[in-house]
Parts: structure tokens; sequence; C-alpha cells
């Protein structure tokens, strides 16, 4: 069920379909989808296990390619560009939040949240100021210098939201974020996501089955066998 | 942030990376302590080349091909007012130690107190420029050696030295105390060959012009002049000196300059078969040889230049076959370096496939994450080689201090073992520079494949 077209929209697919050729076993996991995604809002894509979400997530976030269609992403046609030119727009413009939360082990809190950073080359002085700051309005200041593996799971989390934000993109893409934790840190990321998002103006897009993340959204996109089968505002049923 | 993620990742694998450091270090071990024995041995050689025959030698032209046959017939005249050209040279000059003649020459020595004769190879030197010859050790590599007395003498030209081997032929193993010399056994009446009738009767002759000065035993000494007349005259063995190889130590007889020229000229003018030039440092070697061979065309002298190398020819080989092994086992560490390391990384890559796909979906390109793996290559083999190349330098200097000799194959006496440990900075570089290299380009094949992952299949990853 084809979605009307918003001129305000942070994503849009145009008859996008995605088909996985696995050994000669061909998989459509995306089928003609049409609809946008709305700026500066909660989106959730939910659905059922293997229905699609995550290959729209994944095509959303510009680390797979739709087969067909044309996908717009921040205003730009994102098929045509060139793979360096396809890492340097998700470096300026879209962030991710994982289930795993992802980060570096290698790096303390403070250098995988100044990592975006270094890649987009922002100067020293700027890089620590922003950092720190983003440390600052996650709560982790005190953290800075440990590494993930001296972290608890919401802690991890945190550090994964301050890194996603920390370069203002404009797009934050969350996959199953809340999945790995409990229930009340859950919560917690939950409302802190709430809380940047209004700060700072970014449009956040799940994919979720966490009916607690999806209580909050402001638009919903259910997605059933790799199709748009329903779209409504705000998250209840 | 590169170099910093690139050191964490090797620390954070501390076993794998210790093995494939001690991997590339041992293999430096192994390159610096071959390459500083083969150097060793080359600058050795190189000495002992020099100390005998000098840098540079100047010959009559075609001397070299075909002088060995009538050396009388390929003298350099008017030889003292060319070594006095060529000292007084200003190019030449300041790269000079020694220039003196010598005459080479090949004939009979006889000892006619047992009826005994030998053919020889005579060379006759200027014995305080042969002293000053000897004394040659640019490298140091001699230091630990004891030098015998010269045994040629300025004062007295009849005055020689003997073969070891020729000693023992002719019967001088008792007059010199030579050690190891087996008793001699006595020919059966048949066999033994009436001595040289020629030499006899001309030593009787020529006895009565010896040297009441002159000690040791005496041998006599016939050779061709130039004018192909027999010439005998008596030479007295102050001592006898390993020569290195057999064929030499059975033949060489060294005897004063003088002596030499009598003997090959008689009554003609005497002449030098070769100039040698001895220069401080062999690295001037190829710009004199280029000034030599440019005088002579200007002066229209029919004279040619030979190096060390071409004189010695045991040098080249010697040089070759360590060069041979050296590039062997070269090989043989590369082969280990360059497959520790691709396991190494390329088991890396498969552990942080993940976080591969999550820094390619942060934004860092493809050549950005080759660049890393790359990097952590490349501070690998900088680890390893530099704690190799330090190791070897170690262990060389305490085996130095160890005293240990051997005898070289072709030597007749044991010389000091040793392994070049000054002089010998470019080897050390290049075996590190290639080691740093080869793990670099090791990690370019793991590095590759990383770069290539896709980004959805990475983050899936497990």
């Amino acid at each position: 069920m084809p979605s009307e077209i918003r001129s305000d929209a942070v994503v849009q697919f145009r008859n996008v379909s995605k088909v996985y050729d696995d050994e000669g076993l061909r998989v459509t996991a995306v089928k003609g989808v049409t609809f946008d995604i709305p700026r500066n809002r909660f989106a959730m894509i939910v659905g059922p296990s293997g229905s699609g979400k995550t290959t729209l997530l994944n095509l959303v976030g510009c680390i797979d390619t739709p087969t067909t269609g044309q996908l717009s992403v921040c205003g730009q046609d994102v098929g045509r560009l060139t793979d360096n030119a396809i890492a340097d727009f998700r470096s300026r413009n879209i962030a991710f939040v994982f289930q795993n939360f992802n980060l570096l082990p290698v790096l303390t809190a403070y250098e995988n949240v100044e990592y975006p950073l270094m890649l987009l080359g922002t100067s020293g002085p700027d890089r620590r100021r922003q950092t720190m700051a983003m440390l600052e309005s996650v709560g982790l200041v005190e953290q800075k210098d440990h590494r993930p593996n001296q972290l608890s799971g919401g802690q991890k989390q945190r550090v994964a939201i301050a890194r996603a934000l920390v370069k203002k993109p404009s797009l934050v893409l969350a996959d199953e974020p809340t999945a790995n934790l409990d229930t009340r840190t859950g919560a917690e990321i939950i409302a802190l996501m709430h809380k940047v998002q209004e700060e700072h103006s970014v449009s956040f897009v799940f994919s979720t089955h966490d009916p607690q993340l999806i209580s909050h959204a402001d638009e919903t996109f259910v997605i059933r066998d790799g199709e748009l089968a329903e779209h409504r505002a705000g998250g209840s049923n | 942030m590169l170099f910093k993620i690139a050191v964490r990742n090797i620390r954070r694998n501390g076993r794998r990376s210790v093995v494939t450091l001690l991997a590339i270090a041992i293999g430096a071990i192994s390159m610096v302590l071959f390459g500083e024995f083969a150097a060793y041995i080359k600058t050795a050689l190189e000495t002992n080349a020099v100390e005998k025959v000098g840098h540079l030698t100047v010959f009559r032209a075609g001397y070299f091909d075909y002088g060995a046959g009538n050396p009388a017939a390929f003298g350099i005249d008017n030889y003292r007012h060319i070594m006095r050209m060529l000292q007084e040279d200003p190019q030449i000059k300041p790269k000079l130690n020694v220039i003196t003649p010598t005459v080479s020459l090949t004939g009979i020595a006889g000892n006619f107190s047992i009826d005994t004769s030998k053919t020889f190879l005579g060379t006759g030197y200027v014995p305080s420029d042969r002293d000053l010859l000897l004394r040659w050790d640019q490298h140091g590599v001699m230091s630990r050696r004891v030098r015998p007395p010269s045994g040629l003498s300025d004062r007295d030209e009849s005055l020689g030295i003997v073969g070891l081997g020729l000693a023992r032929v002719l019967g001088l193993c008792e007059p010199l105390k030579l050690a190891g010399c087996p008793p001699r056994p006595l020919p059966a009446v048949a066999n033994v060959a009436p001595p040289d009738a020629t030499i006899t009767a001309m030593s009787r002759i020529d006895a009565a012009d010896v040297a009441p000065a002159a000690t040791g035993p005496r041998l006599d000494l016939l050779a061709a002049t130039a004018s192909g007349a027999p010439n005998v005259l008596s030479l007295f063995v102050s001592r006898a000196e390993p020569q290195g190889a057999r064929e030499l130590d059975e033949n060489v007889i060294l005897m004063n300059f003088g002596l030499a020229q009598k003997l090959l000229y008689g009554r003609a003018e005497p002449k030098a078969t070769a100039i040698v030039l001895q220069l401080h440092q062999t690295s001037d070697m190829g710009s004199v040889r280029t000034r030599l061979e440019q005088l002579f065309q200007e002066k229209h002298l029919d004279l040619e230049v030979r190096n060390f190398a071409d004189r010695e020819p045991f040098y080249k080989q010697a040089v070759g076959m360590f060069g041979a092994i050296f590039l062997f086992i070269a090989n043989i560490v590369g082969v280990i370096v360059l497959f520790t390391v691709v396991n190494t990384m390329g088991m890396s890559v498969v552990e942080r496939t993940n976080e591969i796909g999550t820094a390619r979906a942060m934004g860092v390109r493809r050549s950005g994450i080759r660049r890393l793996f790359i990097v952590e290559g490349a501070i690998l083999g900088a680890l390893g080689a530099t704690v190799g190349v330090g190791m070897a330098q170690l262990i060389a200097i305490l085996f130095n201090r160890t005293g240990a000799t051997w005898t070289p194959p072709g030597q007749a006496a044991r010389v000091p073992l040793e392994v070049m440990t000054s002089e010998v900075g470019g080897l050390l570089l290049g075996i590190w520079v290639g080691l740093v290299v080869l793990a670099t380009m090791a990690a370019a094949f793991p590095a590759n494949r990383a770069a290539r992952l896709k980004v959805v299949d990475a983050l899936r990853h497990v």
C-alpha cells in the first residue's frame, strides 16, 4: 500500500526492489515499495522476522543498493553514487546505532565518539569539544577512558548513540537498539534518543520489534513479505 | 588514529602478534648473522688480496692474458718514470697508499744438497714496499692476526720466502724447523732422476758469488732471461709461509725485486712486469682506474689496468658463492615471513569482519580499511625486524668475543672466525627495509580482502 509522497521527506522510496541471488536462488526481500519517511521524526519500520525491514534499513543507510527503483536519502539519489562517494555520503549524513552496539573494542568510549569526527576531518580542538559535549549529553564523561569491555550494555549503547550523533547527521538508523538491553535500560535508551532527537532535530529510523520502542514512534511503517503493508502516524496499533 | 588503532589491534592479539614478531625476528637474525659472516669473509678476502696484489695493477698490454708464457717479453719499459708520473698525478696522489714495481717469473728451484729440484712461480717485491702493502687493513679485520717477520730485506737481496709445500718438496723442513713435515722417503735408486745438469753446473759457478751475509738454506733458481739464455742465482730461504692453496704452496717463491730482475733480465735493461698500486680506500678503486686508463691513453702508453678481483679469481668466486647462499636464505626467510604475516592478518580480518563493517558503515572508504591492515603489517614487520636486527647485533658481538677460529676452504692455517659488526649499516638497513616491505606486501593480500567485504555481509558476520 503506497503512502502519499511528501516533500519534507528525508528518505524517498520509489518502486524500490531488492533481490538477493544466493548461489542461483533468487530471494526478493523488498518488492517495489514506494513511500517517504518524513524528516525529524521518530520513524519505525516494523514487521515480523524476514519481512524485509532490515533490508529496508540497510538500503536507507546506503550500505546496500536497490536492485531496481529509485532511492533518495537526504535529497541525494544514492543509486548514482560511486563506492567512495557513498562512503563519504554516509560519513557526513548517516549514523547507525546497532543492536550489538558495534563499538570498536580497541578504542575508549571517548575515542569511539571522536572517530566519526576524525573521518570528517574536524580539527583537534573542535573534535575534543564536540566529543566531550556529546559524552556529557549521554552521561558518560566519567567513563570516557573506559574500553567497551569495561562498560555495561546500557553504557555501550549510550556511547553508540553519542558516536552516532556527534557528527550531527541528518539521519540516524537504529536496528533493534533495545534488543540486547533489559527493560529498564531499554527505556532509558529510548528516552535518551528522544531527548537528543528533540535537541538536535535529527531524523531517526528504527527497525524494531520492541513494543516499548514502537510506542514512541511518530510514524510507523509496517512491512510484510517485502511490501509496505501499512503506514500510520504514531506508534500505537 | 589509524596508527593508534593498528597498534592496539596488534596488542589485542598478543600471543599471535608475538609469534609473528618472533618469526620475523628469527628471520632477521639468520639473515643478519649470515650477512655479517659473508661480509666478514668478503672483507677478509679483499684484505688478503689487496695486501698481496694491491688494488690495481698496471701491466704491459697483453701481459695479463699471455704474459705467463714469457714474462720477460712483457716487461714495462721506463717503469720508474711511469711510477713517478702516477705518484705525482693530483687525482691519484691523495688516494695512493703504496706504489711499487714487481717482477713475476717462472723457473726451476733446486736444492742440490739433496739433489732435488722443482718448478716455481716467483714474484719479486721491493721488501719495504711489500711490508707496507701487508699493513693495509682498511676494515680492521686483521687486527687479531699475528704478522710473521717480513722474510725479505732491502739490504740483502738474496733472501727469499718459499711456500710451505715447496719447502717440504725441496727438503727444507729440517733447516727451516718446519713443524708437521712427514719424514722424507728415500727414493729407489733406479728411479732417481739426475739433477738438472745445467743447474748443477751453473750453481757451482754461481756459488762463488754468494753474499756471505745471507743466512738460511740455499736454493738455486734457474730462469730463462728475455734473450732466452739460462740464468742461475742463489736464494737463501729466510722462512716458509702458507699460501692458502696447495697448488700455490708447492710453487711460490717470493724474492727481492732486484734478484728477480737479475734472474729475468740478466745483464739487459731491467724492467718490471707490473706496477702495483694500493689505495687507502677500496671505494676509490673505480675512479683511480678510470684516471689511469685516461693517462695511459693520453700518453700513448701500451699499458692495461687490472683490479685485485681480476687477479684473484677466488675472491670473485667466493663473493658470488656467499651472495648466492645469502639470497637462498633471504628467499626462505621471505617465504616464511610472507606466510606468517598473511596468516596472521588473514585471521585478524576474519575476527574483525564485524568491526570492518561498522567502520565502513560509519563512512570509512575501502582504501581506509586497506590502509589499516597494511599499516598493521608494516608495524609487525618493523617491530620484528627491529628486534631481529638488534638481537643479531648482540649475538654477533658476543660471538666475536669468543675468539673462535676456523680453517676456510683452500686455506692452510686457522684464521679468526668472526662476523662483521661494523661497516654493515647498509646490510642491516637493507634487511630491515626488506622485511618491513615484505610484511607490508604480505598484509596487502588480507587487507584487500577486508576492503572488498560488503558492508552488509560484514555487519552480519558473527
